[in-house]
């Protein structure tokens, strides 16, 4: 079980929680015409054995979205932020 | 290397099985080889299998960097089966069912294939015309399938909850009857046996960290046991991939997820089939042993670590007991995990990478187990010829690039909803 710390609401099981998805990918500009720049962005995952950052979402608590970093080989959770926080 | 028969069985056991020889060398690293496979789970080890024997290509070497099939080939449900329905994947899965059924002869070695049948029970008239569809495309490329109403399916599996207060009615089934399951490790161990009599040399504890390059070409490893020089470096690695395909430079269109497995206390016989339940994602089957084999979902998040999490466990035993509240009881002996590469559409990749001298067979979900026969076969195949072999030559990498996923269950480009 994951304990996963919500800016909002403190430690929370990771039940109250939905998984999202890679945190480090940026939807391309809408204009983009480049086909290569959208299959990487749909497709293309770094998939890294580490630090991972991600989106969960508190879906069972303050239904904010959240972004943790996470190690995919311990699963060590470093700390996490409001996810329109770290977009603004 | 001996030949195992009936004969050679009495002789050991007469000696008190204290003279059998080893099953395969453990050789040295030779400074180069023709082609090395990175990975000795079943994929590398076929495909080494396939190499000698098809194309006599033998200067081989697999390097693994733990123990035979110590990664998702000994972690597996072992469900063999062919049923499916996008074109490439259809032809391949089958080649593989029909490579099972003579398996233990050709490796002369027992891989216990049983095809006691596979069915999903579906629970709405719905998934019911899903199911009937997909079971007509296999009937329309000569694959056998069967469709049971509600009757037949309680008179074959009557131990699945029929009543009124079921959490999901079941509507009937859908059944293969040549699936089955087979012994994980045996299929590591009988490649590894008949590879290394043709003259493969099969390393383990050599764990690949980085490549040897001739400008920007591969042509060999770096391996804990010194640098390996190949003209072809084939990767095999399940789990893997992504992380070995970045040293090389290469991004993939994989995710890395956990899928965890379980075991019961023995019973008698009670599960005669592989039974997969339609109302969540679940399936189970009873070992030889009279342990039921239990799988469900995935974790969810993005893992490499060889272990689940317990809010899986729960899940997958609340739909173990929806669907048979009789089991409810049972103790679990064991649960583990494995580490497996989910790719962007569900479906593998086979074939030659953009870089030069670095070729990929990764990307097997959770479903690359029954793949083994056909994606050794089918690689060695790509390797020996550098071009593929028709039944998998759709599983390119560039198929991503140019819209031709193979999205066998309709999720879209994301990995864990394969
Ligand atoms: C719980 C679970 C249940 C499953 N159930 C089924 C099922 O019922 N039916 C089915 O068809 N499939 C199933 N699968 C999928 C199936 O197990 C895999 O797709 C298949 O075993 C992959 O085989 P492989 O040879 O590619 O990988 P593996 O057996 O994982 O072999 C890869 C090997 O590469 C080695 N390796 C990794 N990195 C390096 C390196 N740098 N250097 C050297 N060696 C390295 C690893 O140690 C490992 O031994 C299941 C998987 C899991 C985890
Ligand atoms: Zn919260």
């Amino acid at each position: 079980m994951l304990r996963i710390p919500c800016p909002v609401c403190g430690l929370r099981d990771e039940t109250e929680f939905t998984y999202g998805a890679d945190a480090t990918l940026r939807r391309p500009d809408m204009e983009e015409t480049d086909p290569g720049v959208w299959h990487d962005y749909v497709f293309i995952r770094d998939n890294p054995q580490g630090r991972h950052k991600e989106y969960w979402h508190h879906v069972s608590g303050c239904r904010q979205w959240i972004l943790v970093e996470r190690d995919t080989l311990t699963h060590e959770i470093f700390g996490s932020s409001l996810v329109r926080e770290v977009a603004a | 290397m001996s030949q195992y028969s009936v004969l050679s069985i009495l002789r050991h056991g007469l000696t008190g099985n204290k003279h059998w020889p080893r099953a395969w060398r453990d050789p040295a690293p030779k400074p180069s080889y023709d082609v090395v496979i990175v990975g000795g789970g079943g994929h590398g080890l076929a495909t080494a299998y396939y190499l000698a024997k098809e194309h006599g290509i033998r200067n081989v070497a697999v390097l693994e960097k733990g123990w035979l099939g110590g990664g998702n080939t000994g972690r597996n449900t072992t469900i063999v089966r062919s049923n499916y329905m996008m074109p490439g994947n259809t032809i391949f899965y089958e080649r593989s069912m029909q490579l099972w059924g003579n398996l233990s002869q050709e490796l002369n070695y027992n891989v216990m294939m049983s095809r006691r049948g596979y069915y999903f029970v579906f629970h709405s008239p719905g998934q019911g015309e899903v199911l009937r569809r997909r079971a007509n495309v296999m009937r329309a490329n000569g694959i056998d399938a069967e469709f049971l109403d509600r009757a037949e399916t309680m008179r074959r599996l009557p131990m699945l909850d029929y009543s009124a207060t079921a959490r999901f009615p079941i509507y009937g089934s859908f059944s293969q009857p040549r699936a089955g399951t087979a012994r994980h490790d045996a299929v590591a161990w009988g490649f590894a046996r008949a590879a290394d009599k043709q003259g493969v040399d099969i390393i383990q504890q050599c764990e690949v960290m980085g490549y040897i390059w001739d400008k920007d070409k591969i042509v060999g490893v770096e391996t804990t046991r010194g640098p390996i020089r190949a003209n072809k470096v084939a990767l095999a690695v399940a789990g893997h991939t992504s992380h070995l395909a970045a040293k090389a430079g290469l991004r993939l269109p994989i995710e890395t997820h956990v899928l965890q497995a379980y075991v019961t206390e023995p019973l008698k016989p009670l599960v005669d089939h592989v039974i997969i339940y339609g109302g969540a994602h679940f399936y189970i089957s009873q070992s030889d042993k009279g342990g039921l084999v239990l799988g469900g979902d995935l974790d969810g998040f993005n893992s490499y670590a060889q272990r689940g999490g317990l809010p899986t466990v729960e899940h997958t035993l609340q739909s173990a007991k929806a669907l048979m509240p009789s089991i409810s009881r049972l103790r679990l002996l064991r649960q583990w995990a494995g580490a497996m590469d989910m790719t962007m559409d569900g479906s593998p990749i086979i074939g030659k990478m953009p870089i030069e001298g670095l070729w990929l067979n990764g990307g097997w979900c959770y479903g690359g187990f029954k793949a083994i026969p056909a994606s050794g076969y089918c690689f060695a195949w790509t390797l020996a010829k550098g071009e593929p072999h028709p039944d998998n030559a759709e599983f390119t990498l560039q198929r991503f690039e140019r819209g031709y996923q193979i999205d066998e269950s309709g999720a879209g480009p994301d990995p864990k909803a394969h």
